[in-house]
């Protein structure tokens, strides 16, 4: 038994990237249809959109780039889809350059799925480089910033976009970032202008937001791609009940219990290792 | 000599002027703010053009030595075809321009991030051990936090709030002194480049 765990411990990498390969592609293919709990943050971030007044703004920006894509764009497109379920008009911009057609994506998702109007239910404004000076100017006039969207129409001749100046007039403010660009948001866009804000990040980084929650300087926030699970069953649950079957998205659901497996034998692996570790161990001691 | 001097004073003087135009809300200075703003996007949309021109220049080099060619040379080609295919056929929806960020791009970018997993599971099996006091205390915690963030730990109870609390607690206060740490230092790192002393940004 010493020997097999030992000889366990030793697995050729080969054989740890099969085991991971089967545990991820599994329940791609075989829904483990777990459900999901929304967590503290997520749930305060689901309430504050539900809540707000028909006809609010808020504005997402879509900060970073496809290598982030599967944790982040469930995240984007289920807030859009609630945004747009609920009346609240999303204004959609990015501060990286890819982010702007991954926002396009997930618009052209909700127009096709729940009949959203460009320009009226929702509205692309795309890239602006500058960085802090765009999260700035945009507390000024946001019209200066962007003074078309991203097709090219003034942003004065667009109908969602009436009485739309600056953060006073936007409700809330989402960065969807695998970065810490949230905290330039903070630093920038809460601090100088008391913008309410709320963020989604990747797991690797979720850790270093938690300050920002407890502070309230973020209203609530999805970690990684549990966060994205939770809000996407959340307004799937709302799609349905509001006879838009076609809208329900089950990519982060499902890419949740790959990540679940995953997780679980990434544990088990290191149960494996210390046990081999202390029964070597003990065999050099003997 | 000019080279450096100039670009100090503008450091000093903007610093300076934009360090008290925080606190004054006089008309003034509002419009002396927008005017910034209006310079910082226009600052920052030719640094896009010179990492453009940078980009270029770097693989251009690279592509003399043999080793890196290839590679170069690929890279200098998208960057080439998808100037092409933008300027040609337009970024909008349903162009060749958008197709290729789609359907090449972003799966391309999407799977290196993937790839990290294997590394992860394979590192996890063979560094991760209980060899000290400190090692165990981290390997127990790194066990819970990555237990309540699967599906599985949402339905064993007292796991949730235990990943809220070690989330809110431990981790907090960790980073919470770290930020007041990062800022401190940036406010020291800005004062030094105002007043000339941090010359570093000017290439050395």
């Amino acid at each position: 038994m010493r020997a097999f765990f030992i000889k366990l411990a030793n697995l050729n990498r080969t054989i740890i990237y099969l085991i991971i390969t089967l545990g991820v592609i599994t329940p791609l293919v075989v829904p483990l249809n777990l459900g999901q709990k929304m967590s503290p943050p997520t749930e305060n971030l689901y309430t504050y959109i539900d809540t707000l007044p028909k006809g609010s703004h808020i504005l997402i920006s879509a900060d970073y780039d496809p290598s982030t894509l599967p944790e982040l764009q469930p995240m984007l497109e289920a807030i859009i889809k609630h945004a747009i379920i609920r009346g609240v008009i999303p204004m959609v911009m990015s501060l990286y350059p890819e982010g702007t057609g991954l926002g396009i994506q997930a618009c052209e998702k909700a127009k096709e799925e729940l009949g959203a109007r460009p320009d009226t239910d929702y509205v692309v404004l795309g890239y602006k480089p500058g960085f802090s000076a765009v999260i700035l100017g945009i507390g000024e006039d946001i019209k200066k910033v962007f003074p078309t969207n991203y097709s090219g129409v003034p942003l004065d001749s667009i109908p969602a976009m009436k009485g739309v100046k600056n953060y006073k007039d936007i409700a809330l403010t989402v960065s969807l970032s695998g970065a810490s660009t949230p905290l330039a948001w903070v630093t920038y866009a809460y601090t100088k202008y008391n913008e309410k804000l709320a963020t989604g990040v990747t797991a690797v980084s979720a850790a270093d937001f938690y300050p920002y929650l407890q502070t309230g300087q973020f209203v609530g926030a999805l970690m990684g791609m549990k966060g994205a699970a939770e809000y996407e069953y959340q307004v799937n649950k709302l799609l349905e009940k509001n006879g838009f079957e076609k809208g329900k998205s089950v990519f982060a659901v499902r890419g949740m219990e790959a990540n679940s497996i995953a997780h679980f034998l990434i544990m088990l692996f290191i149960i494996i290792g210390n046990l081999g570790y202390f029964l070597s161990k003990k065999r050099r001691e003997a | 000599m000019l080279q450096k001097k100039i670009p100090l004073a503008i450091v000093l003087v903007f610093g300076i002027i934009s360090a008290i135009q925080y606190f004054v809300p006089h008309p003034l200075s509002q419009e002396y703010y927008d005017t910034m703003l209006k310079w910082m996007i226009g600052v920052g949309s030719m640094a896009v053009f010179l990492a453009l021109v940078s980009f270029l220049r770097h693989h251009y080099v690279r592509l003399k030595v043999k080793e890196h060619a290839p590679y170069s040379a690929v890279a200098i080609l998208s960057f080439l075809f998808m100037t092409l295919v933008g300027f040609i056929g337009g970024m909008g929806p349903g162009s060749i321009f958008q197709k290729m960020f789609y359907y090449v791009q972003a799966p391309l970018q999407a799977t290196m991030f993937s790839l990290l997993s294997y590394y992860m599971a394979s590192a996890s099996y063979r560094a991760f051990r209980a060899k000290s006091f400190e090692a165990t205390l981290l390997l127990i915690t790194a066990f819970l936090v990555m237990f309540s963030v699967t599906t599985f730990g949402n339905y064993v109870p007292g796991i949730p709030k235990t990943l809220e609390w070690i989330m809110a607690v431990p981790n907090m206060a960790s980073k919470r002194g770290i930020a007041i740490g990062v800022s401190l230092g940036s406010i020291a790192t800005s004062l030094k480049i105002i007043f000339g002393i941090e010359r570093n940004w000017l290439g050395g």
